[in-house]
């Protein structure tokens, strides 16, 4: 049974389709890198799943929460599937603390002690439990791309979206939120994400989704897809002839 | 140059010219108050509200911002009543002010949520927050911290126009200087007084305003 279904989903801006008919099924624990050439529609794939993006046709169903774009089904599919995005979105005004416990007293109504202790738990894991009062511009990029992390965790999502999350970064401090989320994928959590760290996909994920122009050009597990390029598209993509 | 300043009158037109700064303060009190939170409903309905409203709220923020204060004022507090509303002169002063800086404070709020970036919307969203919940706990607090000098220099001007509801008999610190003025024909000296004490007004205004704006925006330090 798998945890994230997308069938046949066809998404276009006007009159430009970029998804012409992406399926794809996700099963629980698995870690899947999607890549590709920008405009390639991967992000757009990917907004979809959070319901950031309509969809026009096909349909994208999480853990039985369906995606229709009204307000109760948008709010069941967002609390199954947490997003973490390329520029962090912390909220600026609120610490590191407050940006992990907001959602969680909006949107769960959970007391504010007990979400206080959710977001220490989640800070820690994340390797922060330090800067628990820190604002946000207090904090390095690497610091802020694990609090939005902990910021989603903290709301007990089974599956993470990850939006080209180290592609604001700074090289030196990509490792360090790579590693949280190296860490996450041990731990059995699903997590779909676009990314061109082609090392961490090749050595994190169980598979890999290449798009090209709207489709899925190729899928399959990371050696094959790295090691044994079928399409030219591909081969030209990775660099390899 | 043989005229011989005097402000012996203002002693005994102390009383008077305190209840007069009293029901200025008053004014500008529940006008920036009531006249910003309205300014904040209309700001979301323009932003983000609902399609059917807007149109409404557009009407209203052009309809008082293309006209003037004082007709404003001689509307509610003349023309109403012939629809059976009527109310005190200070209900007046105060509900015209209310109203004025509601339409300019929302264009004024407006401006900040507009400029929120995207990622701030679409991050609330991905929490789950429905949109109103984004803009009540993500978007507000930043948005007002981006205008908050353009909506203090709002605020004090309302406060420095609201000596027109003087015209009304509403009795703030014009209504008082004037009156003061009628009787002791010291139209310089009181006159003069009274302009000190508006400067005193709007700069402590200002101060407070910016006061508030650190306590709500900038507590790193004091975190």
């Amino acid at each position: 049974m798998s945890l994230i279904a997308i069938t046949e989903v066809k998404k276009r801006f006007g009159d430009n389709e970029v998804l012409k008919g992406i399926s794809v099924d996700i099963a629980p624990g698995e870690v899947v890198a999607i890549i590709g050439k920008s405009g390639s529609g991967k992000s757009t794939l990917l907004r979809c799943i959070n319901g950031l993006e309509t969809i026009d046709e096909g349909s994208i169903v999480v853990a039985g929460a369906q995606f229709l774009p009204d307000e109760v089904h948008l709010k069941a599919l967002r609390l199954k599937v947490g997003m973490i995005f390329q520029q962090f979105n912390l909220f600026p005004h609120l610490t590191a603390g407050g940006n992990v416990m907001l959602s969680q007293m909006v949107v769960k109504k959970t007391p504010k002690k007990d979400a206080e202790a959710v977001a220490r738990k989640m800070l820690d894991r994340v390797g922060l439990a330090h800067k628990f009062d820190a604002l946000p511009d207090e904090l390095s990029g690497g610091q802020q791309q694990r609090v939005a992390i902990a910021r989603a965790l903290a709301m007990q999502p089974i599956a993470l979206l990850c939006d080209e999350i180290t592609s604001a970064l700074d090289p030196e401090l990509v490792a360090e939120v790579l590693a949280v989320v190296k860490e996450l994928a041990a731990e059995g959590m699903t997590l779909v994400m676009v990314t061109h760290e082609m090392r961490f996909a090749r050595d994190v994920c169980s598979r890999v989704v290449f798009m090209h122009q709207g489709r899925v050009h190729e899928i399959g597990a990371p050696e094959d897809v790295f090691a044994n390029p079928r399409t030219p598209e591909l081969r030209q993509f990775l660099g390899v002839q | 140059m043989t005229y011989q300043f005097d402000f012996g009158w203002l002693i005994d037109s102390l009383p008077v010219l305190l209840k007069g700064i009293r029901i200025t303060v008053q004014l500008i009190l529940i006008g920036a108050v009531f006249g910003v939170a309205l300014g904040i409903a209309c700001a979301w309905v323009r932003a983000l509200g609902p399609k059917w409203l807007k149109p409404v709220v557009a009407t209203y923020v052009e309809l008082i911002r293309n006209t003037p204060f004082l007709i404003q004022l001689f509307f509610i507090f003349f023309g109403l009543p012939s629809l059976g509303i009527r109310m005190s002169e200070l209900s007046a002063a105060n509900l015209a002010m209310i109203v004025n800086l509601g339409a300019y404070s929302c264009e004024i709020i407006r401006a900040g949520i507009q400029a929120t970036p995207r990622g701030q919307f679409e991050a609330g969203a991905s929490l789950a927050m429905t949109p109103f919940q984004t803009f009540w706990h993500v978007v507000l607090v930043p948005a007002l911290q981006r205008i908050w000098p353009a909506l203090s220099s709002q605020i004090v001007i309302v406060m420095l126009g609201s000596a027109v509801v003087s015209q009304i008999a509403a009795e703030d610190l014009t209504f008082a200087a004037n009156f003061i003025q009628s009787r002791n024909f010291r139209a310089f000296e009181t006159y003069i007084v009274s302009t000190l004490i508006y400067l005193a007004l709007a700069i402590l205004l200002r101060q407070m305003l910016a006061g508030l704006g650190w306590m709500l925006f900038l507590r790193k330090a004091s975190r």
